[in-house]
């Protein structure tokens, strides 16, 4: 493999005495992907993002972007880089090109080029006819819009997107993901992190899970899966006897049985889906319990989470009150 | 693509033209802000003319006899130097929420994210802030010349009067944004900005000579820097009738220049360093 455009090795962040954000976290990423970053609130990938964009300094280990040591050399990396936020940093009182264009000038652009690349920019990402309105009467995805083409305006060799999508509604969600997967055609590596296992599913080549500071898998979004196992058994339960089926059911799953957020469903990972399923009825009918229905598929990476970070994702999303749109 | 926009090391004079045009662009960012808020425009214009009339009227009529010859019977005449020292100090107010706002919004962030001159942020900040208070206090000016304020001492001082305020506006703007930049709750940074911007202009010789204050309160107000501010604007524009009691032109201005200085010497640095720190 190349040298990885971003580097980070065995980081730690402490916030306090007693809060670990990142506990000796380690990660290779290779130039021109988009690579995922998962993980429930709390689990470092703001952290993560902060420390890489310059914005915080680790407490140990050492982090390259770009080639540049980001504790040594800063100004390089910020340089190369852009950083697109959870919550769109851009000026209500500019108009969407004013916005684009003071950016670039802050990238260190002569007026001229400041100018002629905005345009360019605000082409690019379907602005250019609300380009000269003020920001101010711009829609949710409008605003998320603005937000990546200042990001862009650097030209970076690496960006950073943060939960760009989090409080979009599904359309802008879609053209926000069109957005980002041209980039990566055009030779920028993209950093993103979000909540939605989906968004990784569809975007990312690579994924990573942290939690705790921690990564807990890694790899492509298909390998994650396989890993969980290649089938998930899933047969619905009344809730009121779901403790007696776990226990019946746990020494069959090639993984840790686990019950959706709504009630009502276990889900078993397997190898052998078949088996899996006969052994599993009848284990259920020896212990009183009538499952209610019963289906098979593949592994989503929602199942992957569950099963490497213990953690309902839903559970932990709750749209963070800020919902930007 | 993927060329940087910048080089990595940057000699010293590109380093400094950088910074210049950093700030320049940011001034014209945060004045932007100002010039299409219209209603905050309106307000943050009307609100201190409405002061200066307040203070005009309600003590006029009962301190003109009380005041020194300077003033030649007339309130105004005694007020508006006064007011040019205090607008300055009000002026700067807006630099503590500018800052908290950039903030919270994350603005702040991006900016950090860049390669850009660091010193911008701040210096963008109070130099709007500075452009901003300069129309105030003309505008001040011009209506209390309309209500009858006459500067006795030449053009020349009128102008210096200004400046002089002005420039102590101007670092009072650094200890906004140190303030604005070090709390993290916007309802404190109000009642943190009000309790240094009034005690510092009523408890001085804005308004009223402090010659009739309790003595504990008149040693405050006489030693301050607001009172060496406001008497410095009056005597420019005044001339020498003006004076508190045993001092002379030279010392009066000299010591509102120092006091200018040893704010700006103290805040500056003070607000840079919150600011370094100010990583959320």
């Amino acid at each position: 493999m190349a040298a990885p455009v971003i580097a980070v090795d065995r980081v730690v962040k402490r916030f306090g005495r007693s809060v670990r954000a990142l506990d000796g976290l380690s990660l290779q990423i290779p130039e021109g992907i988009i690579y995922g970053l998962l993980g429930p609130n709390g689990a470092g990938k703001t952290t993560l993002i902060r420390i890489l964009a310059t914005l915080l300094p680790a407490d140990a280990g050492s982090v390259r972007v770009a080639g540049f040591d980001v504790r040594h050399d800063p100004e390089a990396v910020r340089a190369r880089i852009g950083l697109a936020g959870q919550y769109a940093a851009v000026d209500d009182h500019l108009t969407g090109r004013e916005n684009v264009e003071m950016v670039g000038r802050l990238y260190g652009l002569s007026r001229r080029e400041a100018r002629s690349r905005a345009s360019t920019v605000l082409d690019r990402i379907g602005l250019a006819e609300a380009a000269d309105r003020l920001v101010r009467t711009y829609s949710g995805g409008m605003r998320r819009r603005i937000d990546l083409a200042t990001s862009l305006v650097g030209r970076p060799r690496v960006l950073f997107l943060d939960e760009p999508t989090t409080g979009v509604d599904p359309a802008s969600r879609r053209q926000l993901w069109e957005l980002v997967r041209d980039l990566v055609d055009g030779g920028t590596t993209v950093l993103l992190t979000t909540q939605y296992l989906d968004e990784a599913d569809h975007l990312a080549q690579r994924v990573a899970v942290i939690d705790h500071g921690r990564l807990v898998s890694e790899g492509t979004a298909e390998q994650l899966k396989t890993r969980v196992g290649t089938a998930m058994v899933r047969l619905s339960i009344p809730d009121s006897q779901h403790a007696g089926a776990t226990a019946a059911l746990r020494h069959l799953a090639s993984g840790t049985v686990s019950c959706d957020r709504h009630g009502g469903t276990l889900t078993l990972p397997t190898t052998d889906a078949v088996t899996t399923v006969r052994h599993a009825l009848q284990a259920l009918a020896a212990a009183g319990i009538t499952a209610t229905d019963v289906s098979v598929d593949k592994p989503t990476l929602d199942d992957v989470f569950l099963t490497v970070t213990g953690a309902d994702p839903a559970a932990v999303d709750p749209a963070t009150g800020r919902a930007a749109a | 693509m993927n060329s940087p926009a910048i080089p990595v090391h940057l000699p010293g004079g590109v380093r400094l033209r950088r910074a210049v045009t950093h700030t320049m662009v940011l001034t014209r960012r945060n004045l932007l802000a100002n010039l299409r808020l219209p209603d905050v425009l309106l307000l943050s214009t009307i609100q201190p003319i409405t002061f200066m009339l307040m203070f005009l009227y309600v003590f006029g009529g009962a301190v003109e006899a009380a005041l020194p010859p300077a003033a030649h019977g007339s309130y105004v005449n005694w007020l508006v130097p006064g007011i040019l020292a205090q607008s300055a100090v009000f002026g700067a107010t807006p630099t503590a929420y500018g800052l908290h706002n950039d903030r919270n919004t994350g603005v702040i962030d991006r900016f950090r994210s860049l390669p850009m001159a660091r010193s911008a942020v701040l210096a963008g900040r109070t130099l709007a802030d500075l452009v901003r208070s300069t129309a105030i206090l003309l505008l001040q000016l011009g209506v209390g010349i309309v209500l009858g304020f006459r500067w006795q001492a030449g053009l020349a001082g009128l102008l210096a009067a200004i400046g002089l305020a002005l420039a102590f506006g101007y670092a009072c703007s650094w200890v906004m944004a140190a303030l604005g930049l070090a709390v993290r709750n916007t309802e404190a940074i109000q009642a943190a900005t009000y309790m240094v911007v009034f005690p510092l202009t009523l408890v001085s010789s804005v308004f009223l000579p402090t010659q009739t204050m309790p003595g504990w309160l008149q040693a405050f107000a006489a030693h301050q820097p607001v009172t060496a501010e406001a008497n410095a604007v009056r005597v420019l524009t005044l001339g020498d009738a003006a004076l508190p009691p045993e001092q002379t032109t030279a010392g009066v201005v000299v010591l509102a220049v120092t006091w200018t200085a040893a704010v700006l010497a103290v805040f500056a640095p003070l607000a840079v360093r919150v600011y370094r720190r100010s990583a959320r």
